[in-house]
């Protein structure tokens, strides 16, 4: 038991580090302004509004919808290339362990309620965040983008993140009068959402990353190609399912699109098949065996 | 080298290409211009 509770408090640790990381401005949230130095330049790989008082750099979805609103005039090279770096690199380790949001979901999911399990419904419904990717992060920039309107449309109408560390958070503060009396219908639909999704959280596990996130439908895309990740020996595999049992995500398998790569499933496997590796590099599993396990 | 390792490293050129391309034409810049202002839109407030 000592061995199982180790690890998620190792994650647990990796998200706090890069949540504050992310957010490392510490002097902007006293200020109530955001930081406009040089490292804002790099997208940082998970959800984390620019917005945000204390960010140190650029959101990798909202900067996504920016270029591709001007995309008209400049071809969108330099964040779909970091994307898929990071998407080659991390893929959706990014999900398990590198994403703020993805750390307040599950710290709201800790809250003792009655929980709801995962099911071939929620499984259909965790397609639609493909759908929002297409239209709200893609498809709108794209067409106003054609009329020279900027509308990063994901920002816009849906991101819980953009409202809650963007603009509660500068609202929040004595200084912001002037945001404060744009305050309109759209903020507060937005807000709405947001208080929503973040109820949704505390019921069903990640419920904002698996049904609606587009960050993490385009890393998922590269799921099975990341260097980074939990893999199955097949060798060792012989189909029990207990992996599939244990995890609270909707996969299909270890490692597939769904699979944030959390390793809840390393501890129950009954052959010791998943290790968690970085190519061929052990960094959790088998072959390290207990006393060397690192993740 | 198997046919994944292929993909992958093909699409690992492909992004430093695109990303050193990036830098080149200004996509860095506008990156950057953006995320230093803050943009009532994204937040919901305009």
């Amino acid at each position: 038991m000592a061995e199982r509770g180790k690890r998620p408090m190792t994650r647990r640790l990796i998200q706090l580090y890069s949540a504050l990381l992310y957010n490392a401005h510490l002097k902007g949230f006293a200020e109530g302004q955001i930081y406009t130095g040089p490292l804002k330049n790099v997208c940082v790989p998970g959800l984390n509004c620019y917005s945000c008082p204390g960010a140190v750099g650029a959101c990798p979805l909202g900067s996504l919808q920016n270029a591709v609103a001007a995309s008209a005039d400049r071809p969108a090279f330099y964040v779909v290339g970091l994307l898929l770096l990071f998407g080659l690199l991390l893929g959706r380790v990014i999900c398990g362990f590198l994403c703020p949001f993805g750390l307040l979901q599950e710290l709201l999911h800790k809250i003792p309620t009655r929980k709801v399990k995962k099911s071939p419904l929620t499984r259909k419904l965790s397609w639609a965040k493909y759908g929002i990717l297409l239209v709200f992060a893609l498809a709108i920039p794209a067409w106003f983008a054609l009329r020279k309107l900027p509308l990063p449309g994901f920002c816009k109408f849906i991101c819980p993140a953009g409202t809650l560390e963007g603009a509660v958070m500068l609202l929040l503060h004595p200084a912001n009068d002037t945001l404060r009396a744009m305050t309109g219908g759209l903020f507060w639909w937005k807000f709405s959402l947001m208080l929503l999704i973040l109820t949704a959280c505390v019921f069903v596990f990640r419920a904002f990353c698996r049904f609606l996130c587009p960050l993490g439908a385009l890393y998922s895309l590269l799921s099975r190609l990341a260097l980074l990740g939990v893999k199955v020996d097949g060798e060792r595999c012989v189909d029990c399912g207990a992996c599939l049992r244990v995890c609270p995500m909707d996969i299909r398998s270890v490692g597939d699109r769904e699979c944030v790569h959390c390793g809840t499933c390393i501890d129950v496997c009954p052959t010791r098949a998943i290790s968690f590796r970085a190519g061929k590099i052990v960094l959790r599993g088998p072959e390290l065996g207990k006393g060397r396990e690192r993740l | 080298m198997t046919r994944k390792q292929a993909l992958w490293a093909a699409l690992f050129c492909g992004a430093l290409a695109l990303i050193v391309l990036g830098v080149l034409n200004g996509g860095a810049r506008d990156v950057l211009a953006k995320a230093i202002k803050i943009c009532s839109e994204c937040i919901g407030l305009g």
